[in-house]
């Protein structure tokens, strides 16, 4: 609480370093090309000297804290009775610590009612070593940065410096989590893969992680219904649907469409891309789903299900339209019209110059564009949680309720799991499989863009 | 000996509530090369494209007044423009070969229009189109290679004899030659003269020296209007107009 008390003191002090440097600036100032920066700049320098190194240390006393609140905890007497196992202990310290930061909680365990108060006290003293810490090297920095305004001293360009610094790690910052989702990925499926084998997970048919007790453990995760069930519904289905609507509304709006109409069709198909997915999950179940088992039923199928591969696709498709009709309306456009010209010119009609100049030349933006929709598809999931069912079933039928990969990542993670269970851990597996999948989609389709691209430039 | 191919009678275009053109009448005879000249944005390149109905395919252009191909009016409801655009042919300022080969650069027009029913015929028709623009002896081994791989100027002359390839009476050309070096624009100027003999050519171009070289006659426009039409030869040595002799001697433009 002092701890992040000493936050906002380090902010105020910012705010007066600013004013002090700039002002000491000012005084300094004489008229042009008297000083290498202007006096705001200064007290930009200044500020940032204060404000980097204070919250920086900051940041550090706040990771080391709990560790030496712990120990100083380890040490009171009463420790002496925490039990030997790091699950348990830790388990106990976390209970003390939820009743020191609130005293009306209920301990589950008498110890932790004990250390409670110790855990306070060195809670306490530990804050005030770190506030204090923190706003000496505040103090330091603001001297040391004050001590810099003078005349000849180039502020501006260690702002500009600082300010790239920011930018940059701004940009890292994607691509780190990036890194750190691979990681805890690759990790967990690791330990999925001590227990079953990469083979049979990859080459089963036979998915069941509920019966894996003990003997076949093998067996029973073979993942290949649920990759064939998220290609069915995502990559066939839904794209059966999606390419041709999304193409034909692309060619309807880049060639023949008044600006008008135009105008107005656009800004609903890409109000169609903002419809959550979980709403198109309902459209799908409610919907949908029933109306393909009526229809089915009428036709003369025996017991369809409510659940379906259809009901699912076909609503996935509707969901992907937009994003291949604006694939496939840039990379049209991206065709110069002296290619249309060309062709009009030599009495083609609009449809002879679309079928055989224009999407030709306009294919692989239109490739990449469909594989980057296949690679939306198969990592959705609302929908097919909702419409789809979760049998894991190896079958063409549309009708048939079909699971995917990205369903039986929420099964398993969803309610009370045991987390070192290979079941909850398949998981893991099936995301660093549909990870590894959609990324080779999105380079493949990211290449063909670029080298389209260049083609034209 | 030459005769009237196109006609145009008080012309006006109009590109949405502004006048690109205003009332130009003009005669364009067959068998001789008709250059257009005058500052930029002077509306020849519309008045140009106006003459195969490309100004059809940009929202908000309007034509209105009479042009008459072989004393038909194209703008009456009877003619299709795309039957009109395959007799009147039309090469463009930067070459826009399609992303085909060469082969099938040539063939898409007698394609669509089915001018060759074999495939011997077919190859006739490319060979007879590109030896007319002069690029036959430079293509002929290499006929599936990419269109686009090939340099400018024979970019050029390839679409060219794409224009040439569904037998055009007439061939419109917007500065064929501005985004083309020296030697390239040379020997297209070459085929120029070649193919007047065969077909009526309208030109469209900035270069005076181009217009002297081409044509036989020239037409001046200036902001729309037709200032100045006659023998090239009149034009650049005696113009009657005080704005056509400012022009050719270079005072503005």
């Amino acid at each position: 609480m002092i701890l992040s008390g000493v936050l906002l003191a380090v902010i105020g002090l910012g705010l007066v370093g600013w004013f002090a440097a700039r002002g000491r600036a000012r005084l300094l100032y004489t008229g042009r090309g008297s000083m290498h920066s202007m006096p705001g700049y200064h007290g930009w320098h200044m500020a940032l000297w204060i404000l980097v190194p204070a919250l920086l240390a900051w940041s550090a006393w706040s990771m080391i804290m709990p560790g030496l609140v712990d120990g100083a905890v380890m040490a009171d007497p009463a420790a002496v009775q925490l039990p030997a196992g790091d699950m348990h202990r830790a388990a106990v310290l976390a209970d003390a610590r939820n009743l020191a930061a609130n005293p009306d909680a209920v301990a589950f365990d008498p110890l932790a009612e004990e250390l409670a108060k110790p855990m306070r006290a060195a809670q306490g003293r530990f804050s005030a070593i770190g506030a204090l810490l923190v706003l000496i090297v505040a103090l330091a920095g603001g001297g040391y940065g004050f001590t810099r305004v003078r005349a000849g001293f180039p502020a501006r360009t260690h702002v500009e410096r600082a300010i790239l610094a920011l930018l940059l790690i701004a940009s890292l910052m994607a691509i780190l989590t990036t890194f750190g989702i691979v990681a805890s990925l690759l990790f967990e499926a690791g330990l999925f893969f001590k227990d079953v084998s990469p083979i049979a997970f990859l080459t089963g048919t036979h998915w069941a992680p509920g019966n894996a007790r003990g003997v076949d453990i093998d067996g029973n995760f073979g993942a290949v219904p649920l990759f064939w069930g998220t290609i069915y519904i995502g990559a066939i289905i839904a794209m059966i649907v999606a390419i041709p609507l999304g193409l034909m509304s692309a060619i309807y709006l880049t060639q023949y469409a008044s600006s008008t109409i135009r105008k107005w069709v656009k800004p609903i198909l890409e109000i169609l891309a903002g419809i959550p997915t979980v709403v198109y999950g309902y459209f799908a179940a409610l919907t949908v789903a029933p109306l393909i088992r009526d229809t089915a039923a009428s036709l003369g199928v025996a017991n369809p299900s409510t659940e379906s591969a259809l009901a699912a696709g076909l609503v996935m498709g509707v969901m992907i339209i937009p994003f291949v009709s604006s694939m496939a309306d840039d990379a049209l456009a991206a065709v110069p019209r002296a290619m249309s010209d060309g062709s009009l010119a030599l009495g083609a009609t609009r449809s002879e110059t679309i079928k055989k100049v224009l999407l030709p030349a306009a294919l692989p933006g239109i490739v990449a564009g469909v594989m980057l929709a296949i690679s939306r598809a198969i990592g959705e999931t609302m929908i097919v949680v909702m419409a789809a069912g979760a049998s894991a079933r190896l079958s063409a039928n549309p009708l048939a309720s079909m699971t995917t990969v990205t369903y039986q990542i929420v099964q398993m993670l969803t309610g009370d799991q045991e987390f070192n269970s290979p079941k909850t851990l398949s998981a893991f597996a099936l995301g660093l499989v549909l990870f590894i999948v959609t990324l080779i989609l999105n380079i493949i389709a990211l290449r063909v863009v670029k080298r389209f691209r260049e083609a034209y430039e | 000996m030459t005769e009237t191919k196109l006609t145009a009678r008080n012309v006006d275009v109009y590109y949405g509530p502004k006048k690109a053109i205003d009332n130009v009448s003009i005669d364009i005879d067959n068998g001789i090369v008709t250059a257009f000249i005058g500052p930029s944005g002077c509306g020849k390149s519309t008045f140009l494209r106006s003459l195969n109905r490309m100004n059809d395919t940009i929202a908000g252009a309007r034509v209105t007044g009479e042009i008459l191909l072989d004393g038909e009016d194209i703008y009456a409801p009877s003619m299709d423009p795309v039957a009109l655009r395959a007799r009147v042919g039309m090469v463009f300022q930067k070459p826009n070969p399609f992303p085909k080969t060469i082969y099938e650069n040539i063939a898409y027009g007698p394609r669509i229009h089915g001018l060759a029913s074999s495939k011997a015929e077919m190859d006739a028709v490319i060979e007879s189109s590109l030896t007319k623009a002069g690029l036959w002896d430079e293509v002929k081994d290499r006929l599936s290679d990419a269109g686009t791989a090939l340099s400018g100027g024979q970019q050029q002359r390839l679409c060219i004899a794409r224009a040439i390839a569904v037998s055009p009476e007439v061939i419109l050309m917007d500065e064929p030659c501005s985004a083309l070096d020296p030697i390239a624009t040379a020997k297209i100027e070459e085929l120029i003269d070649e193919l007047k003999e065969n077909y009526a050519i309208v030109i469209v171009t900035h270069s005076m020296q181009q217009a002297a070289r081409v044509s036989q006659r020239t037409a001046f426009f200036h902001l729309g209007n037709l200032v100045e039409y006659g023998e090239t030869s009149e034009i650049f040595t005696n113009p009657r107009e005080e704005k056509t002799k400012d022009y050719i001697t270079g005072r503005y433009g």
